[in-house]
């Protein structure tokens, strides 16, 4: 059984709504236009490509299904448990856990323990870990050919995949041959072909070793990343929802009918972005903080608490970051009211709820598209030092920065337990790098003043 | 001039009491002093008895805005509003919920934080204006794609990878500088130095385009054409043409955050155990101290509106182009 959490619920009306988005500036020649300069960009394809396959595990990981296991006297059990498709996907990664702490493609602990041998007397060994390197039998000696022949299966294989779907591609469009397509999809192929490859060594790898190493309680590394990519994504695009109809109706606003209108909307964001923005989120998480422990009965499991914390935290970042859109589409709308066919509009009789929406909003929409675009890495980051400052989701949500605040103390562990800290940062700053460049293209290709 | 001043300080008296009326809401309307008091003295079965004596220690136990009990003038002044949220105009913060002087802390704790944070905005801009310039000059070259490209890289580490990684190498395997602490006098300098190191390095990526969008703004204007025509070199252009005329936003972006260095960067501190304020924050933050965070919330608007009027002033006093009226 399907069952959604808030977040949720918003993660699918956002693709939905982009989707639509997309399906409707495709029929409109001057939206048309800028995407196609996207597209034809290698670095905007090639970025699109991998924010897409991010956005594609965020979606996987949202779709959570409801389900009763099943006892081993047939019967079904009465608690029920809540997997997303991800979960489902990751089950030997999310399933293997270890005792403790462990290295990349160990097959070791990371400490030593006392071990009671068969002929009585204590050992103080490195023992043998259950799941990494669990198959091989003696692996000082096989491992790393091991390793070898599964990162090559992997790869031959993830081509494989690639080269059926091209297949498949060129048999639907038989008019042009492959060679034929335009260059944006071809370097979108491209892009695509190196993803799967990755995709694939790991899913060959992962069953048999934690690629990324184990955590303190033994769970695998890699799995936390990737459960993470979901948070950071929510963070970046729910936020943008909650401030964009703010911003764009009280910028238009302001600039639109000037007077006391203005006054106040002015008067508004300079005292709401006098307040440095750290600490009114820090304020504000408080307070939400002292209003979920004083209302317990509202969030019944601790699923529903992490999810209300995340959708809290999306909207006083929101609430937090309109005043530097509201600015901006403030001036613009200053000016575009005193162009020519904005005049001619009046003069004719057109309504202004009806001139702010045919004449100003398609003109400031470029703007728009600009920020939420720039904003989407600038709150991925922010995340995680949010969650450093403990002002950020909840401690048991997957995120990248409830990684790098554990993984804090066990850098001044001897020897140092590095591997949580670099996966955490790895994972972001490939999407962090995705969406900059990403948004950089776009800017460039939106902007009116760029030259074509 | 001293008109215009005087207009802009009124303008300014609204924005804080607007702060002052959100952070009240904030602080004593959204949740009641008593929730505050259950959750600071942490069990959800806290007696009715231990909230009270919380609230009176720390001058919570009034009524909000209206005291029906007291006579006169004393009805507005005996409340809560009046004694803990009109106090910061005056900048009276009272005592953090633990029971220490906010004024006497923050007096002390802004020297570290400024020590750090000033090397920091003068390095910084220095080293931003320099790369700046370098990609303006290689303009069209693939040594501008080439730092473009390594900008966007360094925007897209996190600001905590720079910090984490700065004290692991320098810290603790080339044992260079001390990974954490202070000392004040003369021996703050081994401990600022990583500190602001990192603070440059990790604002190098969005200041050197920043400062590129600036000169690039700059350097398509007629005059440069004409300077061109003129035959001055690229080099003397750019000094004495882009860099001079790019000076009016340089100066006044960096007006705007003078005031706001005391307030200090709350996670390198925190992260380098250095006792200023930002680190303060993050204390109260973590500990819950809603005095101490109210405070700050004040105090670092008011730096900020302060921030807004030095650099109306100096535009008028850079800008010739600028007439008050």
């Amino acid at each position: 059984m399907l069952t959604l959490l808030w977040t949720d619920i918003a993660v699918f009306a956002l693709v939905i709504g982009g989707a639509l988005a997309v399906w409707r500036s495709s029929k409109k020649e001057h939206l048309r236009r800028p995407w196609q300069k996207v597209f034809n960009n290698k670095v905007g394809v090639i970025s699109l490509t991998v924010l897409l396959s991010f956005i594609l595990i965020g979606v996987l990981d949202s779709t959570r299904i409801q389900y009763y296991k099943q006892l081993t006297n047939g019967e079904l059990s009465e608690h029920s448990e809540t997997l997303s498709v991800l979960d489902i996907v990751l089950t030997p990664l999310r399933t293997q856990v270890e005792k403790t702490y462990s290295m990349p493609f160990a097959h070791q602990a990371y400490a030593k323990e006392m071990k009671v041998s068969s002929k009585g007397s204590t050992q103080w060994i490195y023992p043998r870990l259950v799941y990494g390197g669990g198959h091989l039998t003696d692996p000082v000696a096989d491992k790393s050919m091991d390793i070898a022949i599964k990162t090559m299966k992997g790869f031959g294989f993830g081509v494989l995949i690639w080269f059926l779907s091209v297949i498949c591609l060129q048999l639907l469009n038989t008019r042009k041959s492959f060679f034929g397509w335009s260059p944006g999809i071809k370097n979108s192929l491209y892009t695509l072909l190196g993803v799967m490859s990755l995709v694939s060594v790991v899913a060959t790898l992962a069953p048999y070793y934690h690629i990324l190493g184990t955590d303190k309680v033994g769970e695998d590394v890699l799995y936390q990343a990737i459960k993470s990519i979901r948070t950071g994504l929510v963070i970046g695009s729910l936020t943008t929802i909650v401030m964009l109809p703010i911003a764009i109706s009280l910028g238009l606003m302001a600039g639109f009918f000037r007077g006391w209108v203005d006054d106040i909307i002015q008067y508004l964001y300079t005292t709401l972005s006098s307040i440095p923005g750290v600490l009114l989120i820090a304020a504000a998480i408080l307070m939400a903080q002292v209003y979920m422990a004083n209302n317990p009965e509202l969030f019944t499991t601790l699923e529903d608490r992490a999810d209300m914390r995340l959708l809290l935290l999306c909207l006083i970042l929101g609430i937090t970051s309109w005043t530097g859109l509201c600015r901006l589409l403030r001036a613009e709308t200053l000016k575009i009211r005193e162009m020519d066919y904005v005049i001619a509009a009046r003069a004719l009789g057109v309504s202004r709820l009806r001139l702010l929406k045919r004449h100003v909003l398609p003109n400031v929409m470029h703007l728009v598209m600009i920020t939420v675009v720039l904003d989407f890495s600038g709150l991925v980051l922010a995340e995680a030092v949010l969650s450093y400052i403990n002002i950020g989701v909840d401690p048991s949500t997957y995120s990248w920065g409830n990684m790098i605040n554990t993984s804090r103390l066990e850098m001044a562990r001897e020897p140092i337990v590095w591997w949580s800290l670099t996966a955490a940062f790895i994972f972001m700053f490939s999407l962090v790098l995705a969406a900059n460049l990403f948004a950089d293209v776009v800017r460039d290709a939106f902007d009116p003043r760029s030259n074509e | 001039m001293i008109n215009y001043i005087i207009k802009r300080l009124l303008y300014v008296l609204p924005v804080l009491v607007g702060v002052n009326i959100l952070t009240f809401v904030l602080f004593f309307v959204v949740n009641t002093p008593d929730d505050m008091a259950r959750m600071q003295l942490g069990d959800k079965h806290v007696s009715q008895a231990a909230v009270d004596n919380w609230k009176l220690q720390r001058g919570y136990n009034l009524p909000l805005l209206w005291n029906e009990q007291e006579t006169g003038f004393a009805k507005a002044k005996k409340t809560i509003f009046f004694e803990k949220s009109v106090g910061l105009f005056f900048f009276d913060l009272g005592i953090s919920d633990n029971g220490r002087d906010i004024v006497a802390d923050i007096s002390q704790r802004m020297w570290p934080s400024l020590a750090i944070a000033i090397p920091s905005l003068i390095f910084g801009v220095l080293a931003n204006i320099t790369f700046a310039l370098l990609l303006i000059f290689y303009r069209g070259n693939f040594l501008e794609f080439g730092g473009l490209f390594i900008c966007i890289v360094l925007m897209s580490i996190s600001g905590l990878f720079y910090i984490i990684a700065g004290q692991y190498f320098v810290g603790k395997l080339l044992a260079l500088t001390p990974i954490s602490g202070y000392a004040p006098g003369a021996d703050a300098f081994k401990f600022i130095i990583l500190p602001v190191l990192i603070g440059i390095v990790g604002g190098l990526g969005s200041g050197v385009r920043w400062y590129r969008t600036l000169f690039l703004e700059e350097s398509v204007k007629d005059y440069i054409r004409t300077a061109k025509a003129k035959g001055l070199s690229s080099l003397q252009i750019l000094f004495k043409h882009v860099l001079k005329n790019a000076m009016i936003p340089i100066l006044t972006g960096i007006v705007v955050v003078l005031p706001l260095l005391f307030m200090g960067s709350l996670i390198t501190e925190s992260f380098f155990g250095i006792p200023g304020l930002g680190s303060y924050t993050i204390d109260a933050i973590s500990s819950q101290d809603f005095a101490i965070v109210r405070s700050m919330v004040f105090l670092g608007s008011f730096l900020y509106i302060i921030g807004l009027l030095l650099t109306d002033i100096s535009y008028t006093l850079v800008d010739p182009r600028v007439r008050l009226d």
